[in-house]
């Protein structure tokens, strides 16, 4: 609680902020809109806590939701595959582009940073290729399969629980269980302080890390899926572009240190949303131009990591 | 006495969780050789750091020639006169002699180096401490005994009158250091004066004119050259009569509990090694630093995996080729660098001493919270760790508290064979005194004890018997009423082919 404290008031004041200053922010469909995208975001951003955890960082979570977003309609339609076939299909492909990471970084030592910078290029170039790059979608077909990015449980006439939300939610009671009640999650937050004390100590360090990636490549997957399923167009050029640094951006805001050994999962759907809450801002608020969005949200990051570093610095002394 | 050139008033220090200096006193005087003894902990290195500017004391005074004077950076120790010759040597391996002498002050304007003032003067500083090589030599290419005089030079080029060594000896030859004393004394007769710090004592009474002893962070006692004897020095730097310090009672020892045959390390692969420890038994092992004796426990605990040969731990074969296989066959490892290999210091106190046998109490995938309080809770009594709560990171506690959480987390699977490298490196007298009680409690109750100790009186204090090693090869194997530094010393630098002469 004590972790999460700053960014929750952050979400808050911005809430309160918006409401203030904003039309229609606190409408029905706003709302709804703001967990659904809350919900997309933060798939991927509780993928890539569980490698910065580790100490680790994955920039390709973005050319992976491309390559999913696209290939799953590219499949569908282009191919004539079924919608399960396709989803098993870009899971497996995602499981394979996890432990191919984790390979190289544990067992070649590589460093995560370049490893996926590597995968950024590759699976941006490849989904490009595969698609010729044409633009990817469902067109009308597949309603029932899009209704997990698209349907909401119905609250009001206008406002409902979006199910990329409840899935959300989901996803993030298993990773906090995972996280904070199983021995996995123990050994996760160990060796991302001291990998070295943590193998001294009899933990499979190299397995766990290569574990890390997997289910960061997995959920960018899947929230590649649900974005595809949501939106119904892709384009192999800019589907899912900088959504690793948005990722990574709330991973940071809600308590994730790239150092290693910190983070928790509450502190990440926060820190998406605070994200979600800050382009809506600058959407909504007159006075704010849509193109000051990096402006702004790069500010607010700048400012809640030195506050942060602050408070930590104060409380050692 | 003459009037000192450097003096120490009532210096006080604090780290957290930690005083490591409380009001010591120390006077140099010019052309003297003083030597700076005490147990690890004691508070040298930390009185060294405060003399050469690398940190700044808390409270008290520093005269440097009659003035009082404060450092607040390596800078201002240099112009002072006070250079630190660190244990581990700072010197860029990839640069040429002189150009590691005169890096960060290069003479010369504009960015442009003046290479033939820097040879010239190389020249003539390598030769006060009759070093015969070329400036344009790569430091690379020296052995380790020569980088240490190119460091002393480098101190001398600083127009040093104060040059504080560090252990320099810790990983010298016989013949290396017999080289260096020479030069010590040589500077003395220069008018330079040298501050030398060591665990040696032998080397303490071959060289110094007066000897300093620290304990605890403070002031122990000072003894005249003509004072200068063995016993002396060891009970100013525990306290107390040795025997008093090290208990080790008598008790049967038990059948062979480990057992290492042809075992070849990573770095030393053409020395097999051979030994056996019994349970009950404690064992040492003595030898130079980069003697391979860190490597030896590594190879047995898997951490880093032997290339070949074979132990068997109490009877059972089979060689680990991991930290997990290692612990699930008895064996258990207490790592020298406690911070960096030991325990986790951003997690807390019963977080740390669970995480070895997290595994065994789960309850499935899940933790078993009530297990890991249970075991916080009956490991701190058990080895009275002074902590809050077992909620404090371990970040927080003093270096001997430190390493009894690194320990109840091996004692928490009951090991066999208790690896242990550098166990007291560190800590606190006080904590020191408990750590030799626990291994003898281990002892008694038929644990097998293997402890590697660059501390001689540690070595001969707690050891049933001593390997000796030198270069990965176990050179010799002295019981305890064969004891002696000279005996354990000749064997650390290569004795046995020095016996056969």
């Amino acid at each position: 609680m004590k972790k999460i404290k700053g960014i929750l008031i952050t979400m808050i004041v911005i809430y309160v902020a918006t409401a203030i200053l904003g039309d229609n922010f606190l409408g029905g469909y706003n709302q709804g809109k703001l967990l659904e995208r809350t919900g997309l975001y933060g798939l991927l951003g509780i993928g890539v806590a569980f490698v910065i955890i580790t100490g680790g960082i994955d920039l390709s979570i973005g050319s992976v939701v491309c390559l999913v977003g696209c290939g799953v309609p590219w499949l569908v339609m282009k191919q004539g595959w079924s919608p399960g076939d396709a989803v098993v299909v870009a899971m497996l492909v995602a499981l394979c582009i996890g432990l191919w990471h984790g390979f190289l970084i544990t067992k070649l030592k590589l460093q995560p940073f370049v490893v996926t910078l590597c995968s950024l290029l590759i699976f941006r170039g490849a989904t490009r290729g595969l698609a010729e790059d044409q633009s990817q979608g469902f067109g009308g077909e597949h309603e029932a399969f899009r209704v997990w990015g698209t349907e909401a449980i119905a609250v009001t006439d206008k406002f409902g629980i979006p199910y990329p939300f409840l899935i959300l939610v989901v996803v993030a009671v298993i990773a906090w269980v995972f996280l904070n009640k199983t021995i996995w999650g123990r050994y996760l937050f160990a060796l991302g302080n001291n990998e070295e004390a943590t193998r001294l100590s009899g933990v499979n360090t190299d397995l766990m890390v290569i574990f890390s990636y997997v289910i960061c490549s997995m959920l960018a997957a899947f929230g590649g899926l649900l974005f595809i399923l949501n939106g119904n167009s892709a384009q192999p050029s800019d589907f899912g572009n900088f959504y690793e640094l948005y990722a990574i951006a709330a991973a940071v805001l809600g308590g994730c240190s790239l150092r290693g050994g910190e983070g928790t999962i509450v502190g990440v759907v926060i820190g998406t949303a605070v994200m979600q809450l800050l382009k809506n801002m600058i959407n909504l608020v007159d006075w704010l131009k849509s193109h000051m969005e990096f402006l702004i949200v790069g500010v607010v990051l700048l400012v809640a990591v030195v506050a942060d570093e602050l408070i930590k610095r104060r409380v050692r002394k | 006495m003459a009037e000192p050139f450097l003096e120490v008033r009532k210096v006080t220090k604090r780290f957290p969780g930690v005083v490591a200096l409380l009001g010591v006193d120390l006077q140099v005087c010019p052309a003297e050789v003083v030597a700076l003894i005490g147990e690890n902990g004691a508070g040298k290195s930390t009185l060294m750091k405060i003399l050469a500017g690398v940190q700044q004391a808390d409270e008290g005074e520093l005269w440097v020639d009659g003035k009082l004077v404060r450092f607040s950076g390596v800078q201002d120790a240099q112009k002072a006169g006070i250079a630190l010759i660190h244990q581990e040597l700072n010197l860029a391996d990839n640069l040429t002699v002189a150009a590691n002498m005169f890096l960060g002050r290069e003479p010369g304007k504009f960015g442009w180096i003046d290479q033939g003032l820097i040879e010239r003067e190389a020249v003539r500083v390598l030769k006060l401490v009759g070093l015969d090589v070329s400036p344009d030599t790569l430091l690379s290419d020296l052995p380790l005994g020569k980088q240490q005089l190119v460091e002393i030079a480098k101190a001398l080029s600083t127009d040093a009158k104060v040059i504080i060594m560090d252990e320099p000896t810790s990983s010298l030859s016989l013949s290396e250091s017999e080289r260096l004393f020479e030069v010590i004394r040589d500077l003395r007769e220069n008018g330079v004066s040298v501050i030398y710090i060591s665990h040696r004592l032998g080397e303490v009474q071959e060289l110094a004119d007066r000897v300093v002893v620290f304990r605890d962070g403070e002031n122990a006692g000072t003894l005249e050259r003509t004072e200068v004897e063995h016993d002396a020095m060891v009970r100013l730097m525990v306290g107390r009569d040795v025997s008093q310090f090290y208990r080790r009672t008598a008790h049967d020892l038990g059948e062979v509990a480990l057992s290492v045959h042809g075992l070849r390390t990573v770095e030393h692969p053409s020395n097999p090694l051979e030994f056996e420890v019994r349970a009950g038994e404690v064992v040492g092992v003595a030898g130079l630093v980069g003697a391979g004796r860190s490597e030896m426990l590594a190879a047995l605990f898997g951490a880093r995996p032997a290339l070949g040969g074979e132990i068997s731990i109490m009877g059972q074969r089979g060689l680990p080729r991991s930290p997990r296989e290692a612990l699930g066959r008895g064996l258990a490892l207490v790592p020298e660098d406690r911070k960096g290999q030991g325990l986790i210091l951003d997690m807390a106190v019963k977080e740390n001493m669970s995480l070895a046998s997290l595994r065994r109490d789960a309850w499935g995938p899940f933790l078993n919270t009530r297990k890991e309080d249970e075991l916080a809770a009956e490991m701190t009594a058990a080895l009275s760790v002074k902590t809050p709560g077992a909620w404090q990171l371990a970040r927080f506690l003093s270096g001997g508290n430190q390493q009894k959480i690194v320990l109840a987390k091996w004692l928490a699977l009951k090991p066999k064979v208790l690896l242990l490298d550098e166990p007291t490196r560190g800590i606190d007298i006080g904590a020191k005194e408990e750590i030799y009680l626990l291994m003898e409690q281990f002892a008694r109750e038929g644990m097998a004890v293997l402890f590697v100790s660059s501390e001689m009186e540690e070595i001969m204090g707690m050891a049933d018997r001593t390997l000796v090693m030198h270069e990965g090869r176990i050179t010799g194997e002295l019981d305890r009423e064969d004891f002696s530094e000279k005996a354990i010393m000749e064997l650390a630098t290569g004795g046995v082919s020095n016996k056969a002469d």
